[in-house]
This record gives structure tokens, C-alpha cells and sequence, in this order.
């Protein structure tokens, strides 16, 4: 709530939206709002990253293009170690890859549902970075229309950009043996991660994630993020089988498969306050409603 | 370093890791958005950003010199300060701005490299 929204010169120009919707201001206002907790926190993210990128001798407006156009910001931190020392551009493809694959995650719970329309979820998805996703998977965003959505994402961008600019111009009048604004990174994920716990409020989750990724530094540090999120997707579904097949075995009968009084047993594990994810059950079929676990 | 990078080869790696990473972001949803019907994704889908997150932060401190002590101080005072902040005032800007900031003090500084 205390969060002021910062680099009111960014955001201000869509305030006065389209005459004809009304509506609009008040979404990309609400959207503003949305983006309050996290979003001008990328600001200080982006200065690191722009500062980190004059260091290592590129120009800057190549901040401004990585920020804008690449848009991934932890890879980013990497692509400039990587063009500084002339890496091939399959080493940078590859590396892009294994950086950015965790992405294919986010599509089992991103709202792209309510985002309509062709060019809008281009972006939409070219916009899904880590903070879109926890800003819209969490909080007051959690059941914001379409619209809203794309304004949030379209404020994180620009923040994101607009930092990462501002620090590769700074970057030129800040000394070389100032370190460590990188951290930003770190402190970023840190307060999103409290803030994501403290939503889904569920103690075993945190768990299973923080044996996963030190599993994956020890076994494979190179691929750390991959077999992390590969681990943790397991860790969760043997969890999701063990705790389903307790709550059929304490009900008599249902060896049977009647199908009925597993459903609604499964549906009360799951619903503890997320009602919005409701929507693509209902708009999608209902065929694959049996997937349930069999015991 | 020697040679510096032109600006085809700067050009074409910002083309190329802006396709794979946008690739990575919309195409899972073609083959993955018929599943969300299914319970056992939607279970997976309401704890995952929790779970994300820990992994996310976890690899950025992957690199923590755990070998040498005296280096760790910068980072883990910094990590202390971010949480701490976040725990007791909630403001998300504030906790990072503060962590940064010590981190930055302590690492051009005291723990200089």
C-alpha cells in the first residue's frame, strides 16, 4: 500500500486513455495499482542491469534493446557476458533455451484465457516474464480481466525498460569498482517468493522447491533452473497421488470407481481460495475431468 | 578484451534470444491449454508460483562463495536485510531497494574484491 507509483513519467501517457472506453482508464489505473507491489521495484533491477551493461563496454542503448526486445530479465544479466566475450550464436540460442525454458511452466497457470484477441496475446505471452506471472498469478491481479492484464504487463515492461535505460546512462558516471547491483535480482525473487508464499499458504511447497533446486545445484548446477522446476513438478504431483489416494482410502467403496465421490473429494483439496482458476474448467470440456488418481 | 562485438552479431543475438525466449512463452500453450481442465494441473498450477519463486531464488544465489566466509558476509547481510524488511513493513520496493543497497556498500567497500 505504501508503494508510491514510481516514474509517474513512464506510466502517466496511457492514464488518459481512448475517450470512447472509459473503462480502459479505470483498467490500466487498477492495473497501475496492480503493479504497485513489484513492479517499480524493476526500476532499481533495470538500473543494475543497464549500469552492469555499459561496464562490460557495450553501448547503451543496447540496454534499451535487450530490455525491450529480449525481455527476459535474468537472461539478460547473462546475454551481455555472453556477447562481451563473442560467444556463438548457438551458444546464445542454446543458453536462451536452458535460461528461459521454465517458461513452459508458467502456461499451466497463466490467465492468457481472459486475454482476447490475436495481437493482445502475442504480447501477452511475449510479456510473461517471471514478475508478470507472479503479479497475475497472486494478489488483487488473480481476477483481473484481459485487459487489466495487459495493462499490468504493459507497466511492467515499461519499468523494466525504462530502469535499464536510465542505469546504462548512468553507467557511463558510476565508477567500475561499484559492485554488486546485481543484487537486485536476488533481492527481487526473494521478496517475490515471500510474497508468493504467504499467498498460497501452504508450508510443503516451499519445501519440496527448496530441496529441488539444492538437489539440482549439487547433482546438475549447470541446469540448475530446469531440473529444479522438473523436480519440484514431481515433487508436487506424488504429493497430489499420496494425499488423493488417503482421501480415497478413508472412503468406503470408492474401489469401485463410481467416479462421484473422488471428484468432489479432489475438488476441496484444491480450492482453498482460488476461484478464478475456475474459469478454464468451465469454458473447456469436461472430458478430461477423469484424469483423476486411481488407486 | 580484445575485440569488441559488432552490431550484426549484437543484432542477430538479440533476434535470436528474443525468438527462443517468446517461442518458450506462447507455444506451451498450444499444446499444454487443453490439460488446464484436468485437476491434477489445476493443483499444480495453484502452488507452482510459490514453489517458482523458491527456485528462482535459489538459483540466484547459486553462486554464493560458500568456500570463502569473509565473501559470503556481503550477500547474506544484504539477503538478511531484504527479508527482514519484507517480513516486518511488506513493501516490496523498500526491501529491495534497502538489500541492494547494503549489498553494494558492503561489496565496493569492506568486502572489495
Amino acid at each position: 500500500m505504501g508503494t508510491p507509483p514510481a516514474a509517474v513519467d513512464g506510466p502517466a501517457p496511457p492514464a488518459p486513455a481512448p475517450p470512447p472506453a472509459p473503462r480502459a482508464a479505470s483498467e490500466a489505473w487498477g492495473a497501475l495499482k496492480d503493479s504497485g507491489a513489484v513492479g517499480p521495484a524493476l526500476i532499481p533491477l533495470g538500473i543494475a542491469f543497464g549500469v552492469v551493461l555499459t561496464h562490460s563496454g557495450l553501448d547503451w542503448w543496447w540496454a534499451t534493446a535487450f530490455a525491450a526486445l529480449v525481455y527476459a530479465g535474468s537472461f539478460e544479466f547473462l546475454l551481455v557476458g555472453l556477447v562481451t566475450t563473442l560467444a556463438p550464436l548457438a551458444t546464445i540460442g542454446l543458453t536462451a533455451f536452458l535460461v528461459n525454458v521454465r517458461h513452459v511452466f508458467y502456461s499451466l497457470s497463466f490467465p492468457l484465457h481472459r486475454v482476447r484477441g490475436r495481437a493482445a496475446r502475442a504480447y501477452s505471452t511475449f510479456a510473461m516474464t517471471d514478475e508478470a506471472y507472479a503479479l497475475t498469478t497472486s494478489g488483487a491481479a488473480r481476477t483481473a480481466s484481459g485487459r487489466r492484464i495487459l495493462w499490468l504487463q504493459g507497466f511492467v515492461h515499461l519499468y523494466w525498460v525504462a530502469g535499464a535505460t536510465i542505469g546504462a546512462l548512468l553507467g557511463a558516471v558510476i565508477p567500475d569498482r561499484v559492485t554488486g547491483l546485481d543484487f537486485a535480482l536476488t533481492a527481487l525473487f526473494t521478496v517475490l517468493a515471500l510474497d508468493a508464499v504467504r499467498a498460497d499458504r501452504d508450508l510443503p511447497t516451499p519445501v519440496i522447491a527448496l530441496l529441488s533446486a539444492l538437489v539440482a545445484r549439487l547433482v546438475l548446477p549447470g541446469r540448475l533452473l530446469l531440473v529444479a522446476f522438473a523436480l519440484f513438478t514431481a515433487g508436487l504431483l506424488a504429493r497430489y497421488l499420496l494425499t488423493a489416494r488417503a482421501r480415497t482410502g478413508a472412503e468406503p467403496g470408492t474401489g469401485s470407481g463410481t467416479g462421484t465421490g473422488s471428484g468432489t473429494e479432489n475438488g476441496s483439496g484444491t480450492g482453498s481460495g482460488n476461484g478464478s482458476e475456475d474459469e478454464p474448467r468451465a469454458r473447456n470440456k469436461t472430458g478430461d475431468e477423469k484424469d483423476l488418481p486411481r488407486a | 578484451m580484445p575485440e569488441t562485438p559488432d552490431t550484426p552479431y549484437l543484432l542477430a543475438a538479440v533476434a535470436l534470444s528474443a525468438a527462443v525466449t517468446w517461442g518458450l512463452r506462447a507455444l506451451p500453450f498450444a499444446v499444454l491449454t487443453p490439460l488446464r481442465a484436468s485437476r491434477t494441473v489445476h493443483y499444480l498450477s495453484t502452488h507452482m508460483p510459490a514453489g517458482v519463486m523458491v527456485m528462482l531464488l535459489v538459483y540466484c544465489l547459486r553462486d554464493l562463495p560458500l568456500a570463502d566466509p569473509p565473501r559470503l558476509l556481503a550477500p547474506l547481510s544484504a539477503l538478511a536485510v531484504t527479508v527482514g524488511l519484507h517480513l516486518w513493513r511488506r513493501n516490496a520496493l523498500l526491501s529491495i531497494l534497502a538489500g541492494t543497497a547494503v549489498h553494494v556498500a558492503l561489496a565496493s567497500t569492506v568486502f572489495a574484491p
